[in-house]
């Protein structure tokens, strides 16, 4: 034990504390060795900036005179699930207007979905909310059209229920047509790669055993503060040794939570994939306490030491086939070529390493200026020794 | 009578046809190679300036060979503010106008070395490529 959570808050309060980025981070270690780097460095901080679906807010928009019990609603016509009280809703990141094109004109553009009503409120701009209802004893109203903003409303509370992931396949087409993803547009036959972490930057894959990250772990969130309020959906982490490598497949995801109200349109942004749909790019960034020189070997992996599944998204992921044509490490990812059963292939990601980047030295800058403490986890979330693993859906 | 500017983009299987001497001498076209990124086996792009009476003729042979054919009146621009540089459009742009600059993993671009294809407005996530006309 190198330092306790309070040990390094008090560190913290009387700005002595020891910040590092993750890639500053793991070029002390380089330098210095482990050890020492560990004895002098406090915290780690990691960021990531990507496209996340299972995102969404739950909106709480006030009581209109006379009162309505809202039965279905839409925001910009996009449809926000109002199945959980007279005026809450959840705006979806994924939700798309009943009357979009989708993909009858293949491949479709989705340009405007749940994601995008969420930049929208974010960047304070009016928002057109449309609801209707049966009417009732003590809600007789039954339509209603306005326009709101996020600081008309009463909550909106971001509330992502898998977010964050800790790894992610690298996403290739080994048929002979281009085809459309959420991993972007894929060349036919291996003509391009794409993958969507930071790679020594992402926060899971600095935490691979979950030996920090718990329930209410204070995060940055998309631009604010947030909180880790449980593992997330699919939270699957695994770890396979093979050839002295750690490799592990798409693994643990985060539930975060955090005031939407706090936070800003540069990391809340509503995205588009052309041929599949809309999502929402959020910015997170997670504070590694050193509190042993293990969790700092972990949280020293370079991009030469993490590895990303390769994937054919033509046959293989479609047809939830196991396995993966090779692993790669982000190192050479990140160099622009991989290559792939005998052919060069260029890659490109969609998670953006300079605003994870950005992200790690914001979060650094908090937490150095005495601004942002560190929480002890209530709990730590399964780790790959507890062996959780996805079902398969029948039918 | 003024050249007509158009960009073409093929697939890997025409790269290797010689559609410009077709062009030439089934058209009577009167042809200047503005910019050309021609690959065999890959896809290419070409940017040419066309003059002579059959250019509807010509235009419509490339069209039967599969060549998408557009008028170049547009230029495309980045808004910068819109921009996360992720990256997504440098696996695709095929003349290299959006790059990554390694190691800091910026994005790019190179509005000299655009013609104006108009896939990064369909790749973008953000949709940060526009058309200005």
């Amino acid at each position: 034990m190198l330092r306790s959570y309070s040990e390094i808050n008090a560190k913290i309060k009387s700005g002595q504390a020891v910040v590092m980025s993750a890639d500053e981070f793991i070029s002390m270690v380089e330098e210095k060795g482990l050890s020492a780097a560990a004895k002098t460095v406090d915290v780690v901080t990691t960021g990531t900036f990507a496209p996340m679906c299972s995102s969404g807010a739950f909106l709480n928009f006030g009581h209109s005179s006379p009162r309505i019990r809202m039965q279905k609603v839409w925001l910009n016509g996009v449809p926000a699930y109002a199945g959980i009280a007279a005026v809450d809703a959840y705006i979806g990141a994924t939700e798309l207007p009943e009357d979009d094109p989708l993909n009858s004109n293949y491949p479709g553009e989705f340009r405007y979905g749940g994601g995008h009503v969420l930049e929208d409120l974010v960047s304070h701009r009016p928002v057109t909310l449309k609801a209707i209802s049966y009417g009732t004893d003590c809600y007789p109203r039954k339509s209603i059209e306005t326009a709101i903003t996020i600081d008309d409303i009463n909550e909106a509370t971001l509330f992502n229920p898998r977010n964050a992931y800790q790894n992610y396949n690298c996403a290739v087409n080994l048929s002979n047509r281009t085809i459309y993803t959420y991993m972007g547009m894929l060349k036919p036959n291996l003509g391009n790669a794409h993958y969507s972490t930071s790679g020594q930057l992402s926060p899971l894959l600095k935490d691979p055993h979950f030996k920090t990250i718990g329930i209410g772990t204070r995060i940055f969130l998309g631009g604010g503060t947030g909180y880790v309020a449980w593992h997330g959906t699919q939270h699957f982490p695994s770890i396979q040794e093979s050839d002295g490598k750690s490799l592990g497949p798409a693994g643990g995801t985060l539930a975060v939570i955090g005031d939407l109200k706090q936070m800003s349109p540069r990391w809340i942004k509503g995205v588009s994939f052309t041929g599949y749909g809309a999502s929402l790019a959020v910015g997170i960034g997670i504070p590694i306490p050193l509190l042993s020189e293990e969790i700092a070997l972990y949280a020293a992996a370079s991009d030469r030491d993490l590895y990303a599944p390769v994937v054919d998204y033509s046959d293989a992921y479609p047809g939830r086939k196991p396995g993966c044509l090779t692993h790669v490490s982000y190192a050479d990812l990140k160099s622009g070529k991989i290559t792939v059963q005998g052919k060069e292939i260029t890659t490109a990601p969609l998670s953006g390493y300079p605003k994870a980047r950005e992200i790690a030295a914001i979060l650094k800058e908090r937490i150095s200026s005495g601004s942002f403490l560190l929480t002890e986890p209530v709990q730590l979330l399964p780790s790959p020794a507890d062996g959780r693993a996805g079902n398969v859906l029948k039918g | 009578m003024s050249p007509k500017k158009i960009v073409l983009r093929f697939g890997p299987d025409i790269s290797e046809e010689p559609i410009i001497y077709r062009l030439v001498k089934d058209y009577d076209l009167l042809i200047n190679i503005v910019k050309a990124n021609v690959n065999p086996q890959k896809e290419g792009t070409m940017v040419l300036d066309l003059t002579g009476d059959q250019i509807e003729g010509g235009m419509n042979y490339l069209r039967e060979k599969g060549v998408q054919v557009q008028a170049l009146s547009q230029e495309i621009v980045r808004d910068e503010d819109r921009c996360t540089m992720c990256g997504a459009c440098t696996a695709i742009c095929p003349t290299g106008a959006l790059f990554m600059e390694r190691p800091a993993m910026e994005v790019y671009f190179d509005g000299d070395k655009c013609v104006v294809c108009q896939l990064c407005l369909k790749i973008c996530p953000v949709r940060a490529m526009e058309v200005r006309l």
